[in-house]
């Protein structure tokens, strides 16, 4: 599957990070590879294979509805960039 | 003393041969003189090292002491610790001071092990070389010319060079075995599950797991002993109980079946390395083991899948680094997407955006059923490829990568870079424990064998590693590392 | 003039009623200082790792056995990612693939009292995000993460509602089957429930359905039935004038009663959903979904039939009584109480639900107690109060003037008069007072009499202050006044 620097421009905005269209087209080479290599996979066949989502094959366990967190607010928001009245800010939201 | 195994130190600290605070200090100054060279650490806690080693030896002349108390260590810098930086080698994370411990770290701190600093390692544990790092590339004890591997090259480093006994590490693709190999130590990745995952910074959740490096397989027992079992905290780690994983050590090998994966031997495999690797197993023939081809299938696909499925997880994993609660906010955002955007390409790196692209792209629509799908169908027959293969043999043997370690700058591409993880990454995509030993040098560079078991095997592979160090003394040599002066 | 048909389909958000939140054991109480219950895994905070709340499963399975849906065996939760401040994973857990609950059906009363059947599609379990307020805080916006972890159910119908009412029928029976459950609080103005409309018409017989516009915020049962009619008015008039609808989503806005387009800022969302790797398949064992099954209370759609069969009640009156479990149960109180269901339904219906909407109460917060109100419809069915002195006694249980419906009647000197000499004797007294009535009364004709006679009881009644027997008025003044 072909990679248009388009295709690369999407990932990026999906992703959220900045990307010029010349970063873009220095992209598409590097990925254009990564992805030729991982097209390999479709010369295996996996009819009838279930997918293996995890090594194991556990399931959930289930917790018990406990609150057994306690505020650590002020600890927690130290390490934040932008707080006020106990708020994280972020630009503003346009609804 | 700094070139002593973890199981030395003990019985000296035991025996009140030394303290942990002589330890400490004498560690943190070969730290402070030599690691300058190597940048195998981000952060050295001097004082709540000092701190630590204090407590202990406390603990000790109150007849207190653990098997563990007062062993300093290091702590790759992907463990969250509460109130130290924990910056994952990302310039997302400088700023991170951890609000809380990882349970790996709890346990360790219970254990009364000390921490002497947090080590280097490729940008979210994205890389093979620890050329990735926001902090600056480690450079290999054995050869400052040469990478230490990666991800986690700072704690094998760290190890190698004799600034600390033992390193915690993690294994993605290959992450803990890989640079053990290349700085000739002593490198566990346990079976997924069997360590808690809980506040180890995740890159991909169902391939990552933690586990000792150190100068000996019994140093590794002792380790994996103190960090494994159930947590609640972690719904992927398994409620199994842990066994004593040294009381297998002394078992004999007669009657070992060994299988030699014939994908592991084929092209690309340096001969130096190939040719150490065949003399370690006549080591174990010599020591009464059996020695049977086996195949592995489906070995030639184990990066195509890795490579769709770890990027997918990552790209997910890292969406949380926003710059609103924690981490790298560019400077005066305009609006949402404007902080959001320029955040993130500032804080991360190359191959991380490299791989968050990878990953959004398989993920999106049109896109999911060919590679995310497929990937997971082929994760299936990969993992059925070693349990096979464990019907017929106990452990397999090979080498734990294709080429000794390489010069740092060597690998500029991408893919060939990924190509240095052949034989790692299947192990991780399987589940299955995995450990990797010295077994030789390439001039003066290490060569590692890696042995692999199946899930929960971390005893029998322990012990198999163990029986080698004791007929061989590979894991005893130490690099020659001039003393600077000051 | 085109005849145009109305199809709705709803997806109803229930926040459930666990202490803790859906993967952590940060506290979900309602209406705390901000952030304060936001913890290291609410956060999202690096390394952090998520463990399933079993009462969160527990919940959705009944609501599950609740509508007679399939359970599945495994259900799997995946990820669905996209980037806003109140999300702070930049992902919301949820179950895309493999929801915990399966089809089911939810039946739903009109007002006629005719019911209908709606089918649910799947219900699935999902974490609730944060809230962004917009209050100025320099042009910022500010995030609170207590809510973010919230455990969600998302109830997906299929489009099977055909007019606004029917929508609100069926937000009003999903309401009545969570709360019956208990495991939701169902308060709309907390937001416990919350409500997406998706609206489209198509003429009238056409199979095809029309593009569906979705409506957000339609958070209030008035609010479905506002938000629809005027969804489905700007529809057909948007395509009599020759346009066409366009598949969008829109806001709900209550002070305008109308609906907008949210501003589409960028290409479609693409979610890259996946199974979430730090989390294992939910697998549920036959015992624990019997157990469950077990614990399941009587539930609207059974009340609502047993108050009408065995009861007697009518439909509409078995329909409102069934509606909520607080007022089911309070009516069934007042029933066992007086022993009499039809009386406990008149009376619970007529001057109860009148005097809480007249204050804007709830059940719960009625002053008169099921049991008072039971012992004041005995003390009616007994003789021992007429109805007039009935109306007085349930205001002064309301108004807090005595503690039973006894002890207001003797208090106030209620007790009916059935003593035919003393009645008498306010008869005499009346008659002698009113001469001018009594001689119309005696010149008009028999016919005409019957009404003119109700002056007479007035007068009556008011000197026994409400207590004379009414029967043994009206017969006995008859007699007397017919003598002459």
């Amino acid at each position: 599957m072909a990679l248009e620097p388009s295709d690369v421009q999407r990932a990026a905005h999906l992703a959220r990070l900045a990307m010029n269209d010349a970063d873009a087209t220095g992209y598409v080479d590097d990925l254009g590879r990564i992805l030729a290599m991982v097209d390999q996979l479709q010369e295996v066949d996996t009819d009838g294979v279930a997918p293996l989502a995890h090594p194991l094959d556990t399931t959930q366990r289930l917790r018990a509805d406990e609150v057994t967190e306690r505020d650590q607010r002020d600890h927690f928001q130290r390490v934040a960039p932008a707080v006020e009245n106990g708020l994280y800010l972020v630009p503003r939201v346009v609804e | 003393m700094h070139d002593k195994t973890l199981t030395q130190l003990a019985r000296a600290l035991a025996d009140g041969e030394t303290s942990s605070r002589e330890l400490t200090e004498t560690l943190l100054g070969r730290i402070d003189r030599l690691d300058g060279r190597l940048n195998s650490f981000i952060s050295v806690t001097h004082e709540q090292a000092l701190a630590a080693a204090d407590a202990a030896d406390a603990l000790r002349a109150k007849g207190q002491a653990g098997p563990l108390t007062g062993l300093p260590l290091a702590l790759k810098d992907i463990f969250c610790t509460n109130g130290v930086k924990t910056s994952c080698g990302s310039k997302m994370l400088d700023n991170f001071i951890a609000p809380y411990d990882a349970t790996v770290v709890e346990k360790l701190n219970a254990a009364g092990t000390v921490s002497l600093g947090k080590t280097n390692m490729d940008e979210f544990a994205m890389g093979s070389s620890n050329e990735n790092s926001h902090y600056g590339p480690v450079k290999n004890p054995w050869d400052l010319n040469a990478v230490p591997g990666g991800s986690s090259g700072g704690s094998a480093a760290a190890v190698a060079a004799g600034l600390v006994p033992a390193a915690m590490g993690t294994d993605t693709g290959g992450s803990i075995r890989q640079p053990a190999a290349f700085c000739g130590i002593t490198g566990l990745k346990p079976t997924y599950g069997r360590v808690s995952r809980y506040g180890i910074i995740a890159y991909a959740s169902s391939l990552d797991q933690a586990g000792p490096m150190a100068r000996s397989a019994e140093d590794c027992a002792l380790l994996l002993g103190t960090i494994a079992g159930h947590d609640l905290r972690d719904s992927t780690s398994v409620a199994r109980g842990v066994p004593d994983y040294t009381a297998e050590l002394g078992e004999s090998l007669s009657g070992l079946k060994i299988g030699l994966p014939k994908e592991y031997f084929g092209d690309g495999l340096a001969p130096e390395v190939e040719q150490a690797v065949r003399e370690a197993i006549k080591v174990y023939e010599s020591l009464g083991a059996s020695v049977h081809e086996v195949s592995l299938p489906h070995t030639h696909y184990a990066i195509p899948a890795y490579y769709v499925i770890a990027p997918a997880e990552a790209s997910s994993n890292l969406s949380r680094y926003d710059g609103v609660r924690f981490g790298h906010r560019c400077d005066a955002p305009s609006d949402l997407i404007d902080l959001y955007k320029r955040s993130r390409d500032e804080g991360f790196g190359e191959e991380v955006k490299r791989r968050i692209l990878i990953g959004t792209h398989t993920l999106s629509e049109g896109f999911f059923d060919a590679y995310y799908t497929k990937a997971q169908q082929v994760r299936r027959l990969i993992r059925q490829d070693f349990i096979d293969a464990f019907e017929e043999v106990d452990v397999l043997m090979g080498p734990a990568s294709p080429t000794p370690a390489f010069d740092l700058g060597a690998n500029k591409d991408p893919v060939s870079m990924y190509l240095q993880d052949i034989y790692t990454i299947a192990v991780n995509l399987a589940g299955i424990p995995g450990i990797s030993v010295p077994a030789g040098f390439a001039g003066q560079r290490p060569i590692g064998l890696q042995i692999l078991g199946p899930h929960f095997a971390e005893s029998q592979l322990l012990n198999v590693a163990h029986q080698f160090q004791q007929a061989t003394d590979w894991h005893q040599r130490r690099p020659a590392l001039a003393e600077e002066s000051a | 003039m085109m005849q145009w048909e109305t199809v709705i389909g709803l997806e109803v958000h229930v926040q459930l009623a666990t202490k803790s939140k859906i993967f952590s054991g940060a506290s979900t109480a309602f209406g705390a200082e901000p952030n304060s219950q936001a913890c290291a895994v609410d956060l999202g905070l690096p390394g952090v790792l998520p463990v399933l709340n079993e009462a969160a499963v527990a919940m959705a399975v009944k609501f599950g056995l609740g509508i007679n849906a399939e359970i599945p065996e495994v259900s799997v939760f995946d990820r669905k990612n996209y980037f806003y401040p109140d999300l702070p994973k930049g992902y919301q857990t949820s179950q895309m693939y493999h929801p915990i609950v399966g089809a089911g059906e939810v039946e739903i009363s009109l007002d006629d009292g005719a019911t209908k059947r709606i089918r649910v599609h799947h219900a699935h379990l999902e974490e609730d995000a944060g809230k962004s307020l917009h209050e100025d805080y320099h042009g910022m916006t500010g995030i609170d993460l207590n809510r973010a972890g919230t455990p969600l159910l998302e109830i997906v119908s299929e489009p099977d509602m055909r007019s606004a009412k029917e929508a609100a029928a069926y937000l009003k029976a999903i309401h009545a089957i969570v709360t019956y459950l208990g495991i939701s609080d169902g308060n709309m103005a907390e937001g416990s429930m919350r409500c997406d409309v998706n609206v489209s018409v198509r003429p009238k017989g056409q199979e095809a359905f029309g593009t569906r516009a979705e409506v957000k915020n339609v958070n209030s049962f008035r609010f479905v039935e506002r938000a629809i009619a005027y969804e489905v008015e700007r529809q057909i008039e948007l395509i009599e004038d020759g346009g066409t609808v366009v598949q969008e989503t829109r806001l709900f806005d209550p002070e305008a009663d109308e609906t907008r387009s949210m501003r589409t800022k960028e290409e479609a969302n693409d979610y890259r959903y996946f199974p979430c790797p730090d989390l294992l398949p939910v697998v549920l064992d036959r015992a624990y979904v019997d157990h469950l099954r077990s614990t399941l209370p009587e539930l609207p759609a059974e009340k609502r039939a047993r108050f009408e069969g065995e009861l007697g009640l009518s439909a509409y009156d078995a329909s409102v009584l069934a509606s909520s479990r607080a007022m089911a149960e309070y009516f069934e109180a007042v029933k066992d109480a007086c022993g009499d269901a039809k009386q406990a339904a008149n009376w619970v219906q007529g001057e109860l639900s009148g005097a809480l909407n007249r204050e804007s109460l709830s059940i719960e917060q009625s002053p008169v107690s099921a049991k008072q109100l039971g012992e004041l419809i005995t003390r009616v069915l007994d003789d021992t109060i007429n109805g007039k002195a009935a109306k007085q006694v349930f205001q002064a249980l309301w108004n807090g003037e005595g503690d039973s419906a006894d002890a207001i009647i003797d208090a106030k000197g209620l007790k009916q008069v059935t003593d035919s000499g003393a009645i008498e004797a306010m008869i005499d007294q009346v008659i002698a007072d009113s001469p001018v009535q009594v001689a119309q009364y005696r010149d008009a004709e028999p016919d005409k009499r019957g009404k003119m006679i109700g002056y007479f009881v007035g007068q009556v009644m008011k000197a026994s202050r409400g207590t004379a027997n009414p029967q043994q008025v009206n017969a006995l003044l008859k007699e007397k006044l017919d003598q002459a």
